[in-house]
């Protein structure tokens, strides 16, 4: 918890004086017994034959008056300690939530697949919404039961030394129940979440696979399934229950054994005239206010442990460097543009070669087409260029310079166009989407680079530059989509400008326009795709095969030299039965 | 957090009644071990009452003393073990109640039409099944442990407090109200609150689920500055909203605390006058004491549990309301066909997903056995449409689709479905191993049939590479490309080696070097059996038998791949322009 606990320090005065406060509210329920026992000692005064002709009225009328004011005080002070318990657990949340949305976005490609996106959003919401919670109850009773506990513990030891080691007995005794009651179950409540997991699970796939498993006719099948994991989380859910359920009986037998024995020794001496009979009833009611506090400490300590997991997953992704670091700069002078020297990379250590000893080089300005089947690696070499990835062998440089050079840090994030192969549209207007390539854009930039990626119609359908973008741009057909984040890479007017298998959703008459439209770019352009057509014109293709180069050159010379290609070729040209 | 704010609809109570009925023996314990178990619990503080009367500083009763004691013995065990019991029964209900409702839902999705699971939110579907059942759940079992006891606790306070002193049980009686209705204004004037914290959250998590599912692209462009700002400023709302709902929600417990000390300050002063007065004895004076804390506590509880089961009775509303969804007709009056030869036909057929949209219109179509079918048309010409009628994933709206001559809605669903082989275009892989997953089909086959449907569909020479091979667990997918999973369920088809085939996309995902491969295979598959082809690469059918191009529902032309671009329609139009 330690990262966490950083985030206390703004909100350092809130932390304390929350718990302080709800601290002075206990005291005041504490003193509560005492002038009870007071007006029975005090008050009454001595009975005398079935009377208390000695009564003190109005220092009764007192003593409740001061109950009140009690009362007024605690209220008081306990409004005080939600506010500033609130106020902490609030604050404190927002900072986490902003850190952990900074370090997020800070992660390198490499991080992102190995922690997932679904654990990413979670611990960003749900998570920290737990955090909150927990805090929140940390700030305002975890010191409080304690405190009432151990506060009636000292009561007694105030009223009656003696009765002092009853009530120590009887607190060691009740949280050793409550501990042991609660390690059992923990495990079995994680096991019975464990459970239900496969239930969601069930349900949720055959909602998404109706269609094949009804095809499959495995309705039946699925059934069977679901009612043995449903049955599985039912027992679980009921053998952790009536464990859960034995805390509450146990405690109440022990705590009522425990006023028992108070009464019979408190009589002892009660009789023997060293104990009176109101100092008696306030031990009877200090060890009342003990069962309340404990039962409810047991039923806090479920939410803060459940918290605190929550806080240390948050952790963890907090605690998480970003794999991509940045080297000092060795510059190497070379004519050509871009260089894979070598280049190999492994996704998993141990795991297979995505690309192996792959080497080529690109002038300024050339386009470079990237082809081969899928799985071959294409996505993964264009991947390189920007450092998406790091490679695991070899070099790539730009410029002759190593793309993981402090100095390429700058260029490769604002001189590269990116189009990936998913088109993702953010939630805004077109134009806000659009300035993602160039914050200071003017409309005229905009419009060209529309007009350069055949999206200039997509905008005018929509209505204009401040058409509005649905969240993941659900309102866009998936070629629209395509075309806008073609003319967002094109915005920037970028040096290199790659293109990862982003025509897939284009019919072939728009996609030969583009293809039209890009070669009059200056950029250094490279074009993933599956298309032969969409790489035949390039001034050098690079044919992968199972992550290795079978074979780099022109059209002309892979059609002769390069089976693989011929072989991608007439797959897609067989109609015309090598008449091209 | 979500606070459901429609009432359930009448007669919910009833059907959830009716599951309750199923445990009768559960309920009558649970219910009589409660009125038990609060009757026990009542008596103890009136026989420590006793027993406080006999501590007397002028000589203790010790015969009575011991008589009380063993009365107090028994009552806390009694007390405490129909605690458990009750809690035992309560528990089984519960638990096994949530079970049967969760099988009849589960039940139920199997035998739902398919265009209700076409046209739900599936995230909705699950959340009914999954979360509404566990909500359903604690708060039944929340009900029936705490709005039981507590009413008991209640009466049976007032009761003791009326035959002790009528008159100050009159003036507590009177009083304890206040706190429910201090406890409802705090509610209902923290419920804007609440609302605003929940809108501020969706903004939040809309954000946030935008930026990571897009976080590659935020990351290729550089955008992480300004989607920090953004993020802040929702940030900064949402700890606002949500400090606001924190606070002024935690007011509830203060104030009904403050009323509850302004009674109890109340009993104890007139307690003690009464004391004084000869009408009640200090022991009784604890005891109303001990009454006037505890009578007020169920009162706070029952406001929370009438809340939980109102919330409760919402969930179990939205999962009858799914339960309740009319079924796709039944199969029971349907017989089996056997010997199924593969001759389709389509007679007039009319169908639309929306009665304003019509798209199939009187459409005829019969195909001989062995016959190759391929469909082509554009997004939305009703290609796919077809396929759900040939599978009868949707029933036609006018004519019949027909099998070996029978109307496909007079056989079995099982008999028509296990005739067909389908691929689809949107892979589907189940949660599980590979080796499940080819086997969804034909759980039954033997491990060398489904390494030669693997290898036929070119799967194996990947799966071998991975790392368990065909052990290795898929989960969501389990890093498969898009193209993966299509040989994956391509190979399923391969293993079940049925009479007919529907390929819709099959191979869209797949280069086209590897759909080469595996189109001899197909090629084998279809010999003499009837296929229906979806393909937008048409260099994937050209040798079909026959092929249909769609337009707006209809079929426009039909024909042999060479008669039909003699003719220079429609199907020579989306022919050139592959290769424009």
């Amino acid at each position: 918890m330690k990262k966490i606990l950083r985030y206390f320090k703004p909100y350092k005065s809130q932390s304390f004086l929350g718990p302080l406060f709800k601290l002075l509210e206990a005291t005041f329920e504490l003193l509560v017994p005492f002038v009870v026992a007071a007006i029975v000692d005090e008050g009454f005064g001595a009975r005398i034959g079935g009377g208390y002709p000695n009564a003190d009225k109005s220092f009764i009328v007192w003593a409740c008056v001061l109950l009140v004011g009690f009362g007024l005080l605690g209220f008081v002070f306990a409004v005080a300690a939600q506010y500033f318990s609130a106020r902490a657990a609030t604050g404190v949340c927002a900072g986490v939530r902003k850190d952990l949305f900074k370090k997020v976005q800070s992660l390198s490609y490499k991080d992102l697949d190995g922690i997932g996106e679904a654990t990413v959003l979670t611990r960003m919401t749900g998570d920290v919404d737990k955090l909150q919670t927990g805090i929140n109850l940390f700030l305002r009773l975890f010191l409080r039961s304690p405190f009432i506990v151990f506060g009636a513990m000292f009561c007694a030891l105030f009223i009656d030394p003696t009765s002092f080691g009853i009530f120590a007995v009887t607190i060691v005794v009740l949280a050793a129940v409550v501990y042991t009651v609660m390690l059992i179950c923990m495990p079995l409540y994680k096991k019975s979440q464990e459970k239900l997991d496969k239930v969601l699970l069930s349900t949720r796939e055959n909602l998404s696979g109706a269609r094949v498993l009804r095809a499959f006719c495995q309705e039946e099948d699925e059934r069977k399934t679901f009612d043995k994991r449903n049955g599985e989380l039912n027992k679980e859910r009921k053998f952790v229950g009536a464990l859960a359920a034995i805390t509450n009986p146990l405690t109440y037998v022990l705590i009522n054994l425990a006023v028992i024995i108070l009464l019979y020794t408190g009589a002892i001496r009660v009789d023997s005239g060293s104990l009176s009979q109101g100092e008696v009833i306030a031990l009877y009611n200090l060890m009342g206010q003990i069962l309340i506090e404990l039962i409810k400490l047991a039923n806090l300590i479920v939410t803060v442990a459940k918290a605190a997991a929550s806080g240390s997953r948050i952790e963890s992704v907090l605690a998480m460097q970003s794999s991509l670091q940045w080297e000092e700069t060795c510059e190497k002078r070379e004519e050509d543009y871009v260089v894979f020297d070598g280049v190999g990379l492994r996704y998993h250590e141990g795991g297979e070669a995505a690309l192996s000893d792959l080497s080529f080089t690109v002038k300024k300005g050339e386009t470079v087409g990237i082809i081969g089947g899928t799985g071959s690696g294409k996505s993964t070499l264009v991947n390189l260029i920007p450092r998406f990835y790091d490679v695991t062998e070899g070099q790539v440089r730009i410029d002759g310079v190593d793309v993981r050079s402090k100095t390429q840090k700058e260029f490769l994030r604002s001189r590269i166009g990116v189009v990936p192969q998913k088109a993702k549209l953010f939630k805004g207007s077109i134009r806000k989407n659009l300035l993602w390539g160039k914050k200071d854009a003017t409309d005229e930039e905009l419009k060209t680079a529309l007009c350069l990626a055949q999206a200039d119609g997509v905008v005018f359908e929509k209505g204009g530059l401040d058409a509005l973008v649905e969240q993941g741009g659900k309102n866009f057909s998936g070629g629209q989509k395509q075309r806008l984040t073609i003319a967002r890479a094109l915005v920037r007017r970028p040096d290199i400008l790659i293109l990862d298998d982003s025509s897939s959703a284009l019919d072939y008459a728009t996609e030969a326009e583009l293809r039209k439209a890009l070669r009059g770019l200056p950029s250094t352009t490279f074009i993933v795709s599956q298309r032969a057509s969409s790489v035949r014109d390039a001034d050098k293709i690079v044919v992968l095969d199972d992550g290795k180069a079978v074979g780099i050159g022109t059209h002309e010379s892979l059609m002769q030299s390069c089976e693989v290609y011929r072989e991608i070729y007439y797959s897609q040209y067989e109609a015309e039965g090598g008449s091209v | 957090m979500k606070k459901p704010s429609v009432k359930a609809p009448k007669g919910t109570l009833k059907r959830i009644l009716r599951y309750v009925g199923r445990y009768p023996f559960s309920l009558a314990g649970s219910v009589l071990f409660a009125l038990l178990g609060v009757a026990a619990t009542l008596f103890v503080p009136v026989y420590f009452g006793d027993a406080i009367d006999c501590i007397l500083e002028r000589g203790v009763l010790w015969t009575e003393l011991q008589y009380i004691f063993v009365k107090i013995a028994v009552a806390v065990g009694i007390a405490a073990l129909s605690q458990w019991l009750s809690s035992l029964c309560n528990n089984r209900i519960s638990c096994n109640v949530v079970r049967d409702i969760r099988k009849d839902a589960f039940q139920k999705l199997g035998d739902l039409p398919l265009q209700y699971i076409d046209k739900k939110s599936h995230g909705d579907i699950v959340s009914r099944i999954v979360a509404d059942a566990d909500q359903f759940s604690d708060g039944l079992l929340m009900g029936f442990t705490q709005f039981i006891s507590g009413f008991m606790t209640i009466l049976g306070t007032v009761a003791f407090m009326l035959v002790t002193n009528w008159k100050i049980g009159l003036i507590v009686v009177c009083a304890s109200p206040l706190s429910l209705f201090v406890a409802r204004f705090v509610a209902t004037h923290t419920h804007k609150y609440f609302k605003e914290q929940t809108e501020a959250r969706g903004l939040q998590t809309g954000f946030c689920e935008e930026t990571v599912g897009g976080l590659k692209t935020v990351i290729a462009f550089a955008h992480e500055e300004e989607n920090e700002q953004e993020f802040n400023e929702i940030n900064a709302r949402f700890e606002k909203a949500s400090m606001n709902a924190t606070f002024y929600s935690s007011l509830t417990n203060p104030s009904t605390r403050f009323i509850n000390n302004l009674i109890y300050a109340t009993v104890a002063l007139l307690g003690a006058f009464s004391v004084i007065g000869g009408s009640l004895t200090v022991g009784g004076w604890t005891k109303f004491l001990s009454y006037a804390n505890q009578y007020t506590k169920p009162f706070n509880e029952i406001s929370g549990v009438i809340t939980e089961l109102k919330g409760a009775f919402v969930c179990a509303a939205r999962i009858f309301e799914l339960t309740d969804e009319p079924e796709q007709p039944s199969d029971e009056n349907a017989k089996a066909l056997e010997n199924v030869k593969g001759r389709v036909e389509l007679s007039n057929v009319d169908f639309s997903y929306s009665k304003e949209k019509p798209l199939i219109e009187d459409l005829s179509l019969s195909v001989a056995p062995g016959q190759r079918i391929a469909i082509v048309g554009r997004t939305g010409s009703g290609k796919t449409t077809l396929i759900n009628l040939l599978m009868r994933f949707y029933d036609v709206d006018g004519g019949a689709v027909k099998l070996e001559g029978e109307d496909v809605r007079e056989i079995t669903r099982l008999s028509l479905r296990q005739n067909y082989g389908m691929v689809l275009q949107e892979t589907w892989i189940k949660n599980g191993t590979v080796r499940e997953n080819i086997k969804l089909g034909k759980p039954n086959a033997s491990d060398e049939e489904m390494i030669a449907a693997a290898k036929a569909a070119h799967a194996h020479s990947f799966i071998k590479r991975m790392q368990k091979g065909y052990d290795t667990l898929l989960e969501d997918g389990g890093g498969l490309s898009e193209g993966q999973k299509q040989l994956l369920c391509i190979a399923r088809i391969m293993l079940t080696d049925p009479p007919m085939l529907i390929l819709d996309e099959a191979t869209s995902s797949i280069d086209t070097r590897t759909e080469r491969k595996i189109s001899d295979a197909f090629a084998k598959l279809m010999e003499g059996r009837t296929s229906f082809i979806v393909a937008h690469r048409l260099a994937t059918i050209e040798n079909a038998d026959r092929i249909l191009v769609m337009e707006n529902g209809g079929v426009v032309e039909q024909g042999s791949h060479t008669e039909l671009l003699r003719r220079k329609g429609a199907y020579s139009r989306l022919y050139d322009s592959q290769f424009s």
